[in-house]
């Protein structure tokens, strides 16, 4: 595979130019104002298996009640009940700011979405969800990562001390996480600096953790994200993302949705995930500020869960789930595919909601008209052989 | 492969298959470092962590103890904390939204109050325990003479993971590796599964306590179910390998065979099993099938069991762990020779894990100089520890192994932590990495001889550039945070 690497190499070297604790890019707090029409772009993998039918509960559909037992989420307008999207769908009431957001044209629902191929093992989905392929294991790099080369000059930045596979990738790309910030011009990061110069891997790695904290400093300055703060978290990634600089795609993972059992309904395990989502939203939407405007933001999951509650009140791995679109750039509109309902005869293997969309198309459609990476380019290079998978219209 | 010196031997012996060399131990190994390492490996297991350790069965106990107090509590009327915080934090966003009031939170008499306050006591001790564990473990690991003893404990440890992701399994956690692992690790590979799938631990993690067969009497008269996730995270992940071509109906008549498979509650303590594993009748799951074509007759308990002795037998899994011990040992891309000759050890004897250990230590392909291992978090701070010849005397020093990326006791998924370069070495990873070294170097630099400890935990892996680095330091934290942070001390 080729990658046009060396252009992003040279825009890497501006970026992180003033290294060896001499930082010189990110100074000032007035360089700080977004770019103006500089498209954003945020990428959260919810691991575990997200429940869609909670997310989303298609309180309309004739079956859904049946099926859920104890699980289903009451419709609206009864206690607990869902928010009201159109005749079949709500919303889970934990979610109620990204309701707003929805009520406001900034917000949307994929609700049975799914991986190109049928697998109900975490990690099997998970990697087929990133590496951007139709099969498991069949390359190291994700499909973010990818776009990015076929992007050429875009900035990237993922979150915690681990980056998810959907944006590794021989482009490189940072990470950052909350915590204890590094004095400027650390004597020991200089020396490392040196120390590392013939290091493949620790050197790029702790030239771009110093910028990091370079931009950190500058962005969030003296406030501290408390651990569990998701709106704060979601806030300072939104200052990241508006300093000068600052990436324009970021990738991220939630986990904790793997609910097999006392999974609740309007209150409880998958509730309080949820309600954390919802946080998280609402602290990037509030931390862009003018900058929401330019900026999408898509959540998908490796599959959704079964469509009966389970023998221990929850759910277990199923097929297609909701997948959640939030942004200023979105176009105003209906659910994104089509409701298979949960009839008898529709769904998967009479055990799951079947797929009506392929992720990828989403994802094509967002990089295609979002971030206007050209068609060839996303069938062969970001999600190779996928010629006959159509990017979603009417996205952005 | 080119010929190691016995120093630059030892040098490995202690950092890639060992947990880091402490002050001598380097030379310890010299004039023989496999029959060093050889000598670690005994057939009663890795060393237990020493210190006034619960039971699994006291933890759940305990736990069981504070839910029912806390039931009755309720039932009182005792507003417990977080509830009382919950109704404060309702109020005040109430207060904020014009027109609407709310109601006080119920005030506590006294005595309620002394009882919310048992109660949150009942569950911190529970909880310490877990900490105290986690840091019984890492002075283990920091002070022990059988290091690569102990690292291959870690690695099954890893490869059948219990997460506190629960509290029900957070309280069990350090229980499951002393009560089920540690013993078996050099024996037959068949027992330790056993061991796993039979601990209260693993059956409360992976919600197989509760799992019942539709058509057991459970099942049909308490509305009680299947649920899978024990019988599918055994086949992919502890045993064959979810690339072995087993089907969604493997998984599902996999789950119904170990339906029973249960733990013991408080109504189970006439007969001695509260908090233990136990086998309920009741749910299972009745009847005959067929999994991964063969068929296991209408065994009850024994049904399951005789699935795992096929499982374990079955050469994918040989083939699929070999590959992942010699990952974990010595490169995220392992040469196919190591990996055959660790299957090969370990078809030929049964699943002999002391005889697979011994293949690793005799394998020509795991003393290739390159360190080409980047440490996890834990293994970084471990080795900071037995570098400078100290213990952590308190579970706040290991508080930073959360920000490192590795929560104590916490890994993210059944799977376990990653053991490849590109989960850690990221820019994020680095600088707390940096951060770790900076704090750990402020207090522990002074009281060591940073040039000195340089030599004794890296031997003929110092690199002369990393040497004067050291020796130039303007400080002996300065000094000893550089070496701990330089190429080959975050290697092995």
């Amino acid at each position: 595979m080729t990658h046009p690497v060396k252009t992003f190499r040279m825009n890497r070297r501006a970026l992180l130019g003033g290294m060896a604790g001499v930082s010189v890019l990110f100074a000032g707090r007035a360089a700080l104002a977004s770019e103006s029409g500089r498209r954003k772009l945020v990428v959260i993998i919810a691991r575990g298996g997200l429940d869609g039918l909670s997310v989303s509960p298609p309180y309309g559909d004739p079956n859904y009640q049946a099926l859920r037992g104890a699980i289903a989420i009451p419709p609206p307008g009864a206690d607990g009940g869902a928010l009201k999207l159109d005749e079949t769908f709500g919303l889970h009431p934990a979610l109620s700011q990204i309701y707003a957001m929805t009520q406001s044209g900034e917000a949307r629902i994929a609700p049975a979405v799914a991986i190109p191929d049928r697998i109900r093992s975490h990690f099997e989905a998970q990697d087929m969800l990133e590496n951007g392929t139709a099969q498991v294991y069949a390359t190291s790099t994700g499909w973010l990562n990818r776009a990015l080369s076929a992007m050429g000059t875009r900035r990237a930045l993922s979150v915690g001390a681990q980056a998810p596979l959907v944006i590794r990738g021989p482009v490189e790309t940072a990470s950052w996480s909350p915590g204890p910030e590094l004095p400027q011009g650390d004597r020991v990061a200089g020396i490392l600096m040196d120390l590392y110069k013939d290091d493949p891997l620790l050197a790029p790695a702790l030239a771009s953790g110093l910028s990091n904290e370079a931009m950190a400093r500058d962005a969030i300055g003296a406030e501290t994200v408390k651990q569990n703060d998701v709106k704060a978290l979601g806030a300072a990634i939104s200052k990241f993302m508006v300093a000068h600089d600052g990436p324009d795609v970021v990738a991220l993972s939630l986990d904790g949705f793997d609910t097999h059992a006392s999974q609740g309904a309007s209150k409880g395990q998958l509730a309080n995930r949820l309600a954390y989502v919802d946080q998280l939203f609402a602290g990037l939407k509030g931390g862009l500020g003018p900058a929401w405007n330019d900026t999408a933001v898509v959540m998908a999951t490796e599959f959704g869960r079964t469509a009966r509650i389970n023998g221990t009140s929850g759910t277990d791995h199923g097929t297609a789930s909701t997948l959640l679109l939030a942004g200023g750039s979105l176009k105003r509109g209906g659910i994104v595919g089509d409701w298979p309902t949960l009839a008898d005869n529709r769904l998967f293997e009479n055990r799951d909601l079947a797929p009506t969309l392929e992720v990828r198309s989403v994802f094509k459609g967002l990089l295609r008209d979002h971030l206007g990476v050209e068609k060839a380019k996303l069938d062969t290079l970001v999600f190779p052989d996928s010629q006959s998978v159509a990017a979603s219209d009417g996205l952005i | 492969m080119a010929q190691n010196s016995a120093g630059l031997q030892a040098a490995i012996a202690a950092t890639r298959f060992g947990l880091g060399a402490k002050p001598g131990e380097i030379d310890a190994a010299t004039p023989d470092p496999k029959a060093w390492l050889i000598a670690q490996i005994r057939p009663t297991g890795a060393d237990q962590p020493q210190g006034q350790l619960p039971n699994s069965r006291d933890q759940l106990l305990a736990l069981a103890s504070y839910r029912q107090d806390r039931k009755e509590a309720k039932a009182d009327g005792v507003v417990l904390p977080k509830a009382a915080k919950r109704a404060a934090a309702a109020q005040t966003a109430m207060a904020d939204t014009p027109g609407m009031t709310a109601a006080a939170p119920p005030a506590m008499s006294p005595d309620a109050e002394r009882q919310a306050a048992m109660l949150k006591t009942e569950l911190k001790t529970v909880r310490d325990e877990a900490g105290d564990e986690f840091l019984a473990r890492a002075r283990l690991g920091a002070a022990t003479d059988a290091s690569f003893r102990e690292r291959w404990a870690l690695f099954w440890f890893n490869h059948f993971t219990v997460s506190a992701v629960k509290l029900e399994s957070a309280v069990v956690t350090g229980p499951f590796e002393r009560e089920a692992i540690r013993p078996r690790v050099f024996g037959r590979f068949e027992d330790l599964l056993v061991a796993s799938s039979t601990h209260p631990a693993m059956l409360l993690y992976l919600d197989q306590a509760r799992s019942a067969g539709p058509d057991s009497l459970g099942g049909r008269t308490r509305k009680l179910g299947l649920n899978e996730n024990l019988a599918r995270e055994i086949m992919e992940l502890h045993t064959v390998g979810a690339d072995a071509g087993y089907t969604q109906a493997d998984v599902t008549e996999f789950a119904r065979a170990l339906t029973g498979w249960s733990v013991g509650g408080p109504k189970d303590a006439v007969r001695g099993f509260d908090g233990r594993y136990l086998y309920r009748a009741a749910i299972h799951e009745p009847g005959g099938r067929e999994i991964m074509g063969r068929n296991y007759g209408d065994s009850g308990e024994a049904q399951a069991r005789a699935v795992l002795h096929d499982l374990a037998a079955d050469p994918r899994t040989a083939k699929r762990i070999s590959r992942k011990l010699a990952i974990h040992f010595v490169a995220d891309d392992p040469p196919q020779a190591l990996v055959d000759r660790l299957s090969n050890a370990w078809m030929k004897s049964g699943g002999q894990l002391d005889v697979v250990a011994r293949a690793l230590v005799e394998a020509p392909e795991a003393w290739d100089p390159d360190a080409r291992k980047f440490k996890t978090p834990y293994e970084l701070v471990v080795s900071g520890y037995r570098a400078c010849g100290v213990q952590p005397t308190k579970m706040q020093h290991l508080a930073i192994l959360t920000a490192l990326g590795q929560k104590p006791f916490s890994p993210p998924s059944p799977k376990g932590w990653s053991d490849e370069a590109a989960d850690w070495a990221t820019s994020d990873g680095v600088i707390k990495r940096l951060e770790w070294a900076k704090g750990f170097s402020a207090v522990v630099g002074p009281l060591v001889d940073p040039v000195a400890t340089a030599k004794s935990s890296l031997g003929a892996r110092l690199s002369d550039r990393t040497a004067t680095a050291v020796a130039r330091a303007e400080s002996r934290p300065e000094a000893l945070a550089l070496l701990l942070m330089s190429p080959e001390f975050q290697r092995r």
